[in-house]
């Protein structure tokens, strides 16, 4: 029997800024994650806390995280430097399902530091000739726009709608919620060759997923990612249990016909 | 194997016994209530049946044997992460049939939710279990017998304390060693079968139809307290904490400690947000843990029926009207 609660040791390869409250860290290690799972960040002394994967590269051995500093976990990584240590472990959770998505038009709907876990399935299909993606990125302003490099080259390579909650729109953006802009996507002709991927805050989600449905999308075909306070992320500690489901087990991604029924 | 023993070689048996193995036994803690004057009955290591209060309820449960308060995951300093030894010597628990059963609630979570925690499991290697009977029709709050808890064969040693005698089951082989006095007689094992309290389990509840009934808003003068979490035999829940060392703030511990469902920041997450804020719904949450949602993933019941929770409430709120009321409203709704 392994210790599912003994963390190993990885090594932060670089720190990016990617908002004034968002930075990028890279960390060196063998845990192999798959899109939309979640891996529990650790300092000794200071604690746990459950991040989702940002990117990864399996053959390089490592992984990205979008951190915001929001707890006593992360105010602890932000004052981590390049060559530091820091430990993690799993990954936990489910991923995407991304058989079910291969071969198909996925629409993606991400908000704010949601734009980090799918981040991973987007650069799985962005290149995939059989897999058609279209994207629909929402930020409360400009200063808060996420891997900008990348929204660029995506952009470039399928249909994207980016969008600011407020402000002026600047070049190629527009100013509203992402759900104002679901219904102007592009690929409506054919249902049941479709999948939606909604992931960022509670309400967005909620609201992105009545717009689709409202245009006839069936329920089976949307998936959100949820979040919850997590202890131990593998089944114990009851935090993130919802019903009968536990978020770190059977989550965070979850089909909307599931998802809507999981009421806190 | 089932033997008879005067109460003297049933206490020579314990204090052969408590060489191999500690043993713990509910017993009374004089003045260590909850108000001046009271006294608290707890799971407590023992050597002689005369320390063992079988007359009262325990006020918590057995599980901390297995499931400790406070429990150290890891030791670390700046190299290395060290796990602790653990239990190094056997224990024999003293235990009523609900809390037996509790215990199979709780291997459940621990073993077979997906993952196997490797602390539990090597506890319970260690643990075997004395099922003792209950006075009468158990005690005030007692409602095993609505939750099919108030028998069970699953014990490795069965215990029932008569006329000044002992009547023992002896039913796990390394136990026999120990039974060597008393002579050999047949006896059943008395389990309570009728409660004072009947609960009736409102069954298949489907969480969209009471969710927002007004009969939560009842239990938001709950305070918050977690006490009927911490005295539950199935609570399992914990949060993990990082504790450092003053001397030397480079080597510490990673330990993780009783949570509760009803206490503030238990859903709490980094930002603030927080789900079930009024006490209403935190209520709403633990009973539907208790009696549907684990039923729905393991397929019986959470709640044991032994009824703590009512007795350490301290705003007198009942589970036990709980789900009476539950039962009730899901059954008039249905007619």
């Amino acid at each position: 029997m392994s210790n599912i609660y003994m963390p190993e040791k990885g090594e932060i390869l670089s720190i990016v800024q990617e908002s004034p409250i968002e930075w990028l860290f890279k960390v060196k290690t063998t845990i192999k994650p798959a899109p939309g799972q979640f891996i529990q960040l650790s300092i000794p002394m200071v604690g746990e806390a459950p991040i989702s994967v940002a990117n990864y590269n399996h053959d390089e051995e490592w992984i990205e995280f979008l951190i915001r500093k929001v707890g006593k976990v992360t105010d602890a990584i932000f004052n981590l430097q390049p060559g530091d240590s820091i430990f993690l472990r799993g990954a936990y959770g489910n991923c995407f399902p991304m058989d079910t998505y291969s071969g198909k038009r996925v629409i993606v709907v991400a908000g704010g530091s949601g734009t980090a876990p799918v981040r991973p399935l987007i650069k799985h299909f962005i290149d995939d000739e059989n897999t058609d993606i279209e994207l629909i990125f929402g930020f409360k302003d400009q200063e808060s726009i996420l891997f900008k490099k990348e929204i660029d080259e995506w952009r470039k390579k399928t249909p994207m709608i980016l969008t600011v909650d407020k402000g002026c729109g600047i070049d190629g953006e527009c100013v509203g919620l992402v759900t104002e802009y679901i219904p102007h996507l592009k690929m409506y002709e054919n249902f049941d060759n479709l999948e939606v991927v909604i992931v960022g805050p509670p309400m967005m989600m909620k609201y992105s997923a009545l717009e689709f449905l409202k245009l006839g999308i069936p329920e089976e075909k949307i998936w959100v990612s949820f979040e919850r306070n997590m202890s131990c992320a593998v089944g114990k500690c009851g935090h993130c249990k919802i019903d009968e489901t536990y978020v770190c087990l059977e989550g965070p991604i979850f089909n909307y016909v599931k998802a809507k029924k999981l009421l806190d | 194997m089932k033997k008879l023993l005067t109460n003297d070689e049933f206490n020579s048996v314990l204090l052969n016994l408590s060489k191999e193995y500690d043993i713990y036994a509910p017993v009374t803690l004089p003045f260590k209530g909850t108000f001046s004057d009271t006294d608290l009955v707890k799971y407590e290591k023992i050597t002689k049946l005369e320390e063992i209060n079988l007359k009262d309820k325990s006020y918590y449960s057995a599980k901390e044997i297995l499931l400790p308060i406070r429990q150290t995951i890891f030791y670390f300093n700046e190299n290395e992460f060290k796990k602790p030894e653990g239990r190094t010597k056997k224990a024999l628990v003293l235990l009523r049939s609900c809390d037996l059963h509790a215990i199979e609630r709780v291997d459940n979570i621990y073993l077979n939710n997906k993952f196997a925690d490797e602390y539990y499991a090597d506890a319970k290697k260690m643990v075997k279990f004395a099922v003792i009977g209950c006075p009468g029709k158990g005690w005030e709050s007692c409602f095993c017998a609505s939750m099919g808890t108030n028998t069970t064969e699953n014990y490795n040693l069965g215990l029932t304390f008569k006329d000044g005698a002992v009547y023992t089951h002896i039913k796990d082989e390394e136990l026999n060693e120990f039974f060597n006095n008393g002579k050999d007689e047949e006896f059943q094992m008395e389990f309570v079968t009728e409660n004072v309290e009947k609960v009736i389990v409102p069954e298949n509840i489907e969480l969209e139809d009471i969710i927002n009934d007004e009969m939560w808003r009842d239990y938001d003068r709950c305070i918050k307290c977690g006490r009927c979490n911490f005295v539950c035999p199935t609570c399992t829940c914990f949060t993990t904490q990082d504790i450092f060392n003053r001397d030397n703030s480079k080597t510490g511990e990673r330990r993780r400690v009783w949570a509760s469902c009803h206490v503030d920041g238990f859903s709490t997450m980094a930002g603030g947000h927080e789900f079930r804020q009024k006490s209403g719904d935190r209520m709403r949450f633990k009973v539907m843990h208790k009696i549907s949602d684990y039923k729905k993933r393991f397929g019986t019941h959470m709640c044991i029926g032994c009824g703590r929770c009512d007795d350490a409430c301290p705003e007198y709120i009942s589970y036990i009207n709980c789900i009476n009321k539950l039962s009730k409203k899901l059954g008039d709704n249905n007619e």
